[in-house]
């Protein structure tokens, strides 16, 4: 950190609170326990706005912004929950489950999933837009670690994990619209890849039960994610 | 290169076009050269030979003229009598008619209201000049403008007279053309320089403006973005062609091997220090790359995903430099607005859209092809005077604008001006101008289900909203027209069209459910109509 | 005051749901204090009655039978509950979902049989094209997440309804639970 931070404060829901210049709405919200819904964001990742659960109201702007990716400014006053935010929120969760097939009760993650608490944070006890049903494969053909795009949220974490901390780059996405997809190198079996180090970072910063150990039960797959702060804070090339 | 060798290759031009009696042009843009301008273009010349005609008739290709739906189009001077669908065995009859009677039979008359009721800025070379030759283009005065920017003002005197001109961004949201050069100029270049980027990845269905522009005077975006390269002090350009219009790409190539052996690119430009160079990119089919941030990631070579502003590309753009990122037809008007004036610009149009716009009128109307109208005419005018009206004497319904992104304007709309201002209050935008009319045959939920499938597959995927929130809006849409909705399905609909607008990431996005909000605005009773009625 | 009525209906579900209902143990005494069981698998009454105050419905809609059913419920019922993942996002068997009724026959009763290779169709119900969630045929009023939901949550569900309230159960139960 450098030594010349400046400071700066601003109101968010409310309260006063003050933040390093280069800090993120969502950062500083997380340092004054203020809740914000984020499914791709990270610790320890490029964020990079897609969820669109973060986005919260600044006063002054038309335009909602992902708290992910905004950065303080002097005065500003943010809205991180309103009836409207809440809304928006829980229809996007709602995208998130008709978009694959999440059966939670057959599920590898079911009870660890941040999806699945998500909506229950946000009081979903339905979904009310029509499920898509897409027809999707399951990738088994690595040893040790499954692939489920039934599961799968396009969120890219492991897509920025795999590339950011491993420096493999093995996952990216694939095609376009609600047809895109997490691929494994250009589009082959995951089992097949010679870029992927079996290091599975991907497994445990997915957010839902695409990613998963071979060998897990439903409600078994519990992901563990302290090692990308530590990693991080080792390499000190991250200031959050 | 100076004002006097550009006067000398002018002069020589002119001279030598001079010893010719009689001027054939013949439309070779790529609607003409669909219905075969180029086999005319052949046969024509032949005739020429045969008939013995080769010093006294010059013949050559030009771009658009407009009238693409009477294509091929066949002009003569200095009779200035316009051929329309000509075919090659009509050759013979016309060059024997050159100096004497024309060929009625053929004749499409050029005092009707498509032609009178234009205002050419943009497209005042198209189908005049031949854009394989810059010596052409040069004698109508072209880089003319370039000339007077570099020896006679200063980069910030350029960038008032784009700022007084009023001249928006034509490639859809309007933002001032002027402030956003002058961003550019304060920002601070990065290690590579500044950036400047035309946008031609012109994708919206039935949207042909940019293509024409850039296959009919290429060295007009040329000198556009050379201009605005000594304007905010850039070195590097690009321009982000599709690859779908090969016929552009080729004549871009060209014309800026001709400009840089002129000196009008490259090191030293007119024996002053700036420089400037171009350099063509090719998009790979993907619409979301029209949007800047997408468009820049693919110039870097990554997956076209739009990303966050702040920071604005004026900011940080191309590998992080600050960019100049401006649509093909913003470019085109540059020159122009430089050699007559900002004031001559700011006097056409309306308050606050200057200038003209250039227009791909498409759909059911008689008179289809590309049109450039002053901002504020109405939408009448151009349906029904310039467009000739529905043919088969149909009811008019429906016009729509700005593609996927824009909305349906029903009849009684149709006296609105055409500015970025009114089209928005109306539900559509102006977007990048195409312009698609409808008749009574068209079903508006069809209308709604088609754009919303080009938005649901053209998603980059990136955020939730338009990735899922079209696909979903898609499949209601579609249960609909399987006469399977239910009134919810409405209210779904609409609430989908309030999140995808308000929550998504870019652009694509957040103009997508225009179609469907429009269409539910203002032709609801044909929803209705095909609801089923639910327990 | 008199007393309320309550339902049960059994659609395309593996009757877990009323396993946890039957899981509330001495504490149906309490429910049936408050309201009369007149309509459930569990009960031997055959005709859904006039009207009643409130059904619980597991399962999926599976079948045009089911469909059938659940409108007419729909139709005597003051309040319509989803219990359970099937009923409120069709679950399990909407795994069916992404397969046309025929590959699944095909799969079924042809590559997977041993002997005697058709469909069986005699006096069986049709499936429809997809298993829904009940609130996509009928509207629903109110909905009890969980596979299954947890005794306590229909407790809790059951008694804040029979006292005319509206329960929040969002910290009692969720999808998949």
């Amino acid at each position: 950190m450098s030594p010349n931070v400046r400071v700066k404060t601003l109101k968010i829901d409310g309260k006063d609170v003050s933040a390093r210049e280069d800090q993120t709405i969502l950062s500083v919200a997380r340092e004054n326990d203020i809740f914000i819904p984020t499914l791709c964001q990270m610790d320890g990742l490029t964020s990079v706005g897609a969820c669109r659960l973060c986005l919260v109201e600044i006063k002054g702007s038309a335009k909602l912004q992902a708290a992910c990716v905004t950065e303080v400014q002097e005065g500003m006053e943010v809205v991180t929950d309103s009836e409207r935010l809440h809304s928006y929120r829980k229809m996007l969760i709602e995208l998130l489950f008709v978009a694959r097939n999440h059966i939670c009760s057959v599920c590898v993650s079911n009870g660890h999933c941040e999806l699945q608490s998500l909506a229950q944070r946000l009081g979903i006890t339905h979904i009310h837009f029509p499920f898509r049903y897409p027809k999707l494969a399951v990738d088994l053909s690595h040893d040790r670690f499954g692939m489920d795009n039934n599961r799968c949220i396009r969120c890219g974490r492991c897509v920025r994990v795999c590339d950011e901390i491993e420096g493999a780059h093995t996952w990216d996405l694939m095609g376009r619209g609600d047809a895109s997809q997490i691929v494994c190198d250009l589009n082959q079996p995951w089992g097949s890849s010679e870029t992927c180090t079996s290091c599975g970072k991907c497994v445990h910063v997915c957010p839902t039960g695409a990613l998963f150990e071979k060998g897990k039960s439903s409600s078994e797959m519990s992901k563990r994610q302290e090692f990308l702060p530590y990693l991080t804070l080792m390499r000190g090339d991250h200031n959050e | 290169m100076t004002t006097d060798e550009l006067q000398q290759i002018s002069t020589i031009e002119q001279e030598t076009q001079g010893q010719y009696q009689h001027h054939v042009c013949v439309c070779v843009a790529a609607g003409c050269l669909s219905s075969q301008a180029d086999v005319v273009q052949e046969s024509l010349a032949k005739e020429i030979e045969r008939q013995g005609m080769g010093d006294k008739c010059h013949i050559k290709g030009v771009g658009c003229m407009g009238l693409c739906s009477r294509g091929p189009l066949v002009s003569v001077d200095p009779e200035g009598v316009l051929y329309q669908n000509v075919k090659p065995s009509d050759s013979a009859e016309i060059i024997e008619s050159l100096g004497k009677e024309k060929v009625s039979r053929l004749e499409c008359s050029t005092e009707i209201p498509f032609f009178q009721h234009q205002k050419k800025i943009v497209l005042e070379n198209s189908g005049l000049i031949d854009p394989n030759r810059i010596e052409e283009y040069i004698a109508v005065g072209g880089y003319g403008s370039l000339v007077t920017c570099l020896t006679e003002m200063t980069p910030s005197e350029v960038i008032d007279e784009i700022i007084k001109s009023g001249l928006r961004g034509r490639g859809g949201a309007g933002y001032p053309t002027g402030l956003k050069w002058s961003m550019v100029a304060k920002s601070r270049p990065g290690h590579n320089g500044k950036y400047i980027v035309c946008n031609a990845d012109e994708g919206d269905p039935g949207a042909f403006m940019d293509r024409s522009v850039l296959e009919s005077d290429p060295h007009r975006i040329i000198e556009g973005m050379t201009i605005a390269a000594y304007a905010v002090g850039a070195t590097n350009g690009y321009i982000y062609v599709r690859a779908e219009y090969p016929l552009a790409i080729k004549r871009l190539r060209n014309a800026i091997r001709q400009a840089s052996r002129l000196g009008l690119l490259g090191n030293e430009i007119c024996g002053t220090p700036h420089r400037f160079n171009i350099e063509l990119r090719l998009g790979a089919g993907a619409f979301v790359c029209g949007e800047e941030t997408a468009l820049l990631a693919s110039i870097e070579g990554k997956r076209g995903t739009p990303r966050p502003r702040p920071p604005f590309p004026a900011e940080s753009g191309l590998w992080e430099a600050p960019t100049l990122i401006n649509n093909v037809e913003t470019f085109a008007n540059i020159a122009t607005v430089i050699r007559n004036g900002s004031s001559w610009f700011s006097a056409i149009g309306t308050e606050k859209s200057k200038g003209t716009k250039v227009f791909a009128l498409a759909g059911r109307v008689e008179n289809t092809g590309l049109i450039e109208v002053p901002m504020g005419i109405t939408l009448r005018e151009i349906i029904f005077e310039i467009g000739g009206g529905i043919p088969g004497g149909a009811r008019f319904k429906a016009v729509q604008t700005g593609g996927p992104s824009g909305g349906c304007i029903p009849e009684n709309f149709l006296d609105a001006p055409v500015d970025y201002e009114s089209l928005n209050r109306l539900g559509s935008i102006m977007g990048s101008g195409g312009m698609i009319v409808m008749d009574e045959t068209s079903n508006m939920v069809d209308v709604a289900k088609f754009f919303m499938d080009f938005s649901r597959s053209e998603s980059c995927g990136k955020c939730t909203p338009c990735r899922v929130g079209t696909a979903v809006m898609y499949d209601l849409l579609a249960r609909i027209t399987d006469g399977e909705g239910r009134e919810q399905d409405l209210s779904m609909l609409e609430e989908l069209c309030d999140l995808v607008k308000n929550t998504s990431l870019c652009g694509l996005g957040q103009t997508a459910p225009n179609p469907v909000l429009s269409t539910l605005r203002y032709f609801r009773e044909e929803y209705n109509h095909q609801l089923v009625s639910s327990e | 005051m008199s007393k309320k009525t309550l339902a049960t209906v059994w659609l395309d579900g593996c009757s877990g749901c009323h396993m946890s209902f039957l899981d509330l143990d001495e504490r149906l005494v309490g429910i049936l204090d408050k309201a009369d069981l007149v309509y459930s698998p569990l009960v031997d009454i055959k005709k859904f009655p006039d009207m009643v105050d409130i059904a619980l419905i597991e399962g999926a809609v599976s079948s045009n039978e089911d469909q059938e059913k659940v409108r007419n419920i729909r139709r005597h019922t003051r309040c319509l509950v989803s219990l359970g993942d099937c009923a409120v996002n069709s679950n399990v068997p909407g795994m069916r979902n992404y397969f046309k009724v025929e590959e699944l026959f095909n799969r079924g009763y042809f590559e997977n049989a041993t002997r005697n290779p058709r469909v069986p169709d005699v006096g069986l119900p049709q499936l429809l094209k997809r298993a829904c969630p009940v609130h996509e045929v009928v509207q629903v009023d109110f909905f009890i997440p969980g596979c299954p939901p947890s005794a306590d949550a229909i407790h809790f569900v059951l008694n804040e309804l029979l006292d005319d309230r509206i329960p929040d159960i969002s910290q009692l139960t969720r999808f998949g639970a």
